[in-house]
């Protein structure tokens, strides 16, 4: 019926979604079926079920997400993802980004990173395979349904990547499209050949942090089942206790991974987005770090029970809201209801009640098995001893948690608003809200992991504790010194309370980072492979620091303003913005700035600034390339993604705000005839322009110049009402009977002079041209982003610590359970 | 009672005292003739761009002076002043929210959020809305 169309890969997609819910369905019933504990005879032939269909069903998500990939290369655009996501001049390395910006895609991608870890199940569970897999089957299942894409009875089930364009309602509008021009007929047969382009990949995506890290982020989101599903199936089958050594790997890579994949999205926030910084506690951000504190705190009281016996439910409840904080995330981010208070594009998808049902599908059961065995779990009956680590742990794990709960309560201010139809909007500072409160637990959280290592389970000596404390301490203190003397804390935009705060929390944090690196030494004797997790806390208090440093003394370099000092009014923002005239270097916040020229990239509409950063005590010279999208896909306006400089101890940073437009105007003046004496003065908008001598030329080629040809050159002195002034030479040649002006352009000035003719008396006429279309000029702000690099390394190194641990966990179990 | 209890306790009450006091900080959701009423107010303000003004930016003069009208969904219109560069997409917003305080009779915005048409779907669905969704044939037979 429509020319063109590969409607067989749409059929193999809608087949492969449909067997991908149905074998998660399968495996999920035939792994319940499959009770390990009860030595029921039928009991591995359930689990062989549960195994094929799980392989069936990891075999079709495979396959769909190849087959869409294959859709995006190939630019089949009737399908309405392909089109809508991709283009043809995107990037080979970008088709993977296209594939996951779409709701869709996302969740094929999550789905696919789940099975992944379900295969890794099923060789390392060992008895646990059954039970946990069932819930992980399960959970495939429930995001099989979100790529289904069915009506039933109307109510639409899931979005399925592989609707057609032209069902997507796109093409409704469009009459060149329809028979007869009329958009009430159906779509011509043809069709397909006239839609020639994607809507292609938002720009601000393409960028290799988009590759990597929804990839890591969704291994992490996927990651957070396992633990989840592993304390359930221990409520569910009565083994309180037995889980808690195969889930710790898990729990352990979770919390890596979760990690890595939260930082990498700050990691691209601050490479390609204009925020000015790699954190803004915007909703999105907010509902991925909440989770991942959560899970933290379910690690460490992890650890408590394994060592004291005490802690078991706190740990239970921990993972199973860890999991359902990544269920609700999903919701806040993809149900629309954030709307104003998040800077993130996401769309509302018309599926909030499947959203909602989501969470309900999971925490509801998980709720009710944990309330029927309640009695039953197993509490610690001891009374903690003050001096012992479980302890201290345990308020660490607590406030991990209330940091959890603070966050996610003031991020659900929308949410609160949808129950209550309330109509409160966020405070005026936003990001301080936040910061005013998150300082002090991490002041707590700084000293607890500085101290918990040299406290021993159950109860610790004293004397032994100050006595492997003292080096540290003393190391400590010799950098706090050093920290005050040469680093400190410059923010005081809120008051020397907060800064306090800030001073304490950055000593602190120095304290633990040299704390838990000594104990290595002191605590482990330097055995890499058991101090994962001294290694991750050097890295967890390497990355608090690096915050606390990085976004007190954060500066905005571009505060200036070309001369212009109007005096600021009482609460007006700083004056950040710069502008740069091209050729006109421009002093700003120790250095000297000049915009030199600028370039284009080969196929895209995607504009390179080249500005040369020169500090003034000239240690520092290079070239910063932000660069902009102007006018993409006709859509007026820029996109700016920034560039930065990268030293050991600092970041310069920097990113295009404005630009002159260059369709808005056109050059519509028209020269000024000036006529002028030597030594008279001509006026102009910046200044004027002092009249010389003017010098005939009469040597020149006849054959060029034709009979009496000759040239006048005549100097000009151009001064600017700042002081400064340029020489100039206008030049004219009288050539085959006419007067042919040689243009002088004097870019900063936005003036174009010529010597029209010299008149027989000796006049001289001078054409003054003022425009603002000749000034090329880009508009910036620019940041100093100090030791931001040691963040970063916090972060990988908090992942290699955890990394270290997981591995050695899951030896451990491998050991153990060897037949 | 356990310390650990003691502990949650502690945790619980500081959690309801933080959130308690983060409620009074908030701020409200106005029309432009409620956020008049209360000048010197911090409100968040949702209008459009009033496309019958023109817009002044001029990075050249002033990198960080911009004013623009703005109109309400009730037909208010207010004067808008913001010291910053102009937004990447005034222009082609359909929807801004502004955060700031009424004063002397301008609005004085320390941010604008703008909100493009492309990211509603469903007036993404009743055609091609947005410039550029698709680049379709010339539509004269």
């Amino acid at each position: 019926m429509y020319l063109g169309e590969w409607s067989w890969a749409g059929q193999i997609g809608h087949l492969s979604a449909i067997v991908s819910l149905v074998a998660a369905a399968l495996a999920s019933v035939a792994y319940a079926n499959s009770n390990p504990f009860t030595l029921a005879p039928d009991q591995t032939i359930w689990k062989r079920i549960g195994r094929i269909s799980f392989y069936v069903q990891t075999g079709a998500v495979l396959l769909i997400f190849f087959l869409l990939l294959y859709l995006i290369h190939q630019h089949r655009f009737e399908y309405h993802y392909v089109w809508k996501h991709s283009s043809k001049s995107l990037e080979f390395k970008y088709l993977l980004a296209s594939i996951w910006e779409g709701q869709e895609g996302s969740f094929l991608l999550w789905l696919l990173m789940q099975g992944v870890l379900g295969l890794i199940l099923i060789r390392t569970a060992k008895i646990w395979e059954s039970p946990v897999m069932s819930i992980v089957s399960f959970a495939q299942f429930c995001l099989s349904t979100m790529i289904i894409g069915l009506s039933i009875f109307g109510w639409k089930l899931g979005s399925s990547p592989f609707l057609l364009l032209r069902d997507s309602g796109v093409l409704d509008g469009a009459p060149a499209l329809h028979l007869d021009f009329d958009t009430s007929q159906p779509l011509i047969p043809n069709y397909l050949e006239k839609i020639t382009d994607g809507n292609d990949l938002n720009p601000l995506l393409q960028n290799y942090w988009m590759v990597i890290h929804p990839p890591v982020l969704f291994l992490g989101f996927a990651s957070t089942l396992i633990p989840f599903a592993f304390a359930l199936a221990g409520v569910i089958h009565r083994r309180y206790t037995e889980w808690v050594k195969p889930v710790q790997p898990w729990a352990l890579f979770s919390t890596a991974v979760l990690g890595v994949g939260i930082m990498m999205g700050g990691m691209w926030a601050y490479e390609s987005l204009t925020f000015g910084g790699y954190w803004a506690w915007d909703p999105v951000e907010n509902a991925s770090l909440v989770p991942w504190l959560i899970g933290v705190a379910g690690l460490h009281t992890l650890l408590i029970y394994r060592h004291s016996g005490q802690a078991l439910m706190s740990t239970i409840v921990f993972f199973v809201l860890t999991f359902g904080f990544i269920l609700y995330s999903t919701f806040l981010t993809r149900s629309g209801i954030l709307g104003e208070t998040s800077v993130h594009a996401f769309t509302g998808s018309g599926m909030n009640i499947q959203l909602l049902a989501l969470i309900a599908a999971f925490l509801l059961p998980a709720a009710v098995w944990i309330g029927l065995r309640y009695r039953e779990i197993p509490k610690g009956q001891t009374e903690e001893n003050l001096s012992a680590r479980e302890f201290w742990m345990y308020i660490g794990s607590l406030l991990f948690f209330l940091s959890a709960v603070l966050i996610i309560g003031q991020t659900s201010l929308p949410v609160f608003n949808k129950i209550f139809g309330t109509t409160i909007a966020p405070p005026e500072d936003v990001e301080f809200s936040y910061n005013s409160v998150q300082v002090y637990i991490a002041i707590f959280l700084a000293l607890l992991t500085a101290v918990t290592y040299y406290l021993k389970y159950k109860q610790t000596a004293p004397a032994l504790f100050w006595k492997r404390l003292l080096i540290p301490l003393g190391i400590s203190v010799v950098l706090a010194v050093g920290f005050v003397l040469f680093i400190g804390i410059e923010y005081t935009a809120k008051g020397p309370g907060f800064q306090a705060a800030l001073w304490v929390s950055a000593i602190c944090s120095l304290f633990s980072v040299v704390a838990n690196a000594s104990y290595i030494w002191i605590g482990i004797k330097g055995n890499l492979g058991k101090s994962g997790g001294a290694i991750a806390h050097v890295g967890f208090a390497l990355t608090l620091l690096g915050i606390v440093v990085t976004s007190s003394n954060k500066q905005v370099i571009s505060q200036n303003n070309n001369g212009f000092a109007t005096p600021l009014g009482e609460g007006e923002n700083p004056r950040e913005n710069l502008t740069l005239v091209q050729g006109v270097p421009a002093e700003m916040g120790g250095y000297t700035l000049t915009y030199e020229k600028d370039s284009t990239h080969p196929k895209k509409k995607l504009w390179f600034y080249q500005v040369r950063f020169k500090s003034k005590d000239g240690k520092e010279e290079f070239v910063l390339l932000p660069n902009a999208f102007v006018n993409y896909k006709g859509n007026k306006g820029l996109m700016a993604n920034p560039d930065a400089k990268h030293y050991w101890d600092h970041d310069v940073f920097t990113y295009v705000t404005s630009l002159p437009d260059p369709e808005a105007k056109e050059d519509t003046t028209s020269f000024r005839r000036e006529t002028v004496q030597a030594g008279d003065t001509i006026y102009y908008g910046k200044g004027f322009i002092t009249v010389g001598d003017p010098r005939r030329i009469d040597n020149v080629p006849e054959e060029l110049f034709g009979k009496g040809g000759r040239v006048v050159e005549l100097p000009v002195r151009v001064n600017r009402r700042t002081g400064e002034s340029v020489s100039l030479t206008l030049k004219s040649a009288w050539a085959r009977n006419q007067w042919m002006p040689l243009a002088d352009t004097l870019q900063a000035d936005g003036m174009i002079l010529q010597l029209q003719e010299q008149q027989a008396d000796g006049g001289l006429i001078v054409g003054v041209k003022e425009s603002d279309t000749l000034l090329k000029y880009v508009t910036l702000k620019a940041f100093h982003y100090p030791y931001i690099r040691f963040l970063w390394f916090g972060i990988w190194l908090t992942a290699a610590g955890l990394l270290i641990s997981t591995r050695r966990r899951m030896l451990q179990w491998l050991q153990e359970t060897k037949p | 009672m356990k310390k650990t209890q003691l502990a949650l306790l502690i945790g619980i009450a500081a959690c309801i005292g933080v959130l308690l006091s983060f409620m009074k900080t908030t701020s409200t959701y106005d029309t432009i003739d409620t956020a008049r009423k209360k000048p010197g107010q911090f409100v968040h303000v949702m209008a459009k761009l009033d496309k019958s003004q023109p817009i002044q930016y001029d990075a050249l003069n002033n990198p960080n002076y911009l004013q623009f009208s703005a109109v309400d969904s009730l037909g208010a219109r207010m004067v808008v002043q913001y010291n910053n560069a102009k937004p990447e997409n005034l222009e082609m917003s359909d929807r801004l929210v502004l955060k700031g305080r009424y004063r002397d009779s301008v609005f004085l915005c320390q941010e604008i959020q703008t909100k493009c048409p492309s990211k509603y779907k469903e007036e993404e669905a009743k055609g091609m809305k947005h410039p550029g969704e698709v680049p379709l044939p010339n539509t004269q037979p």
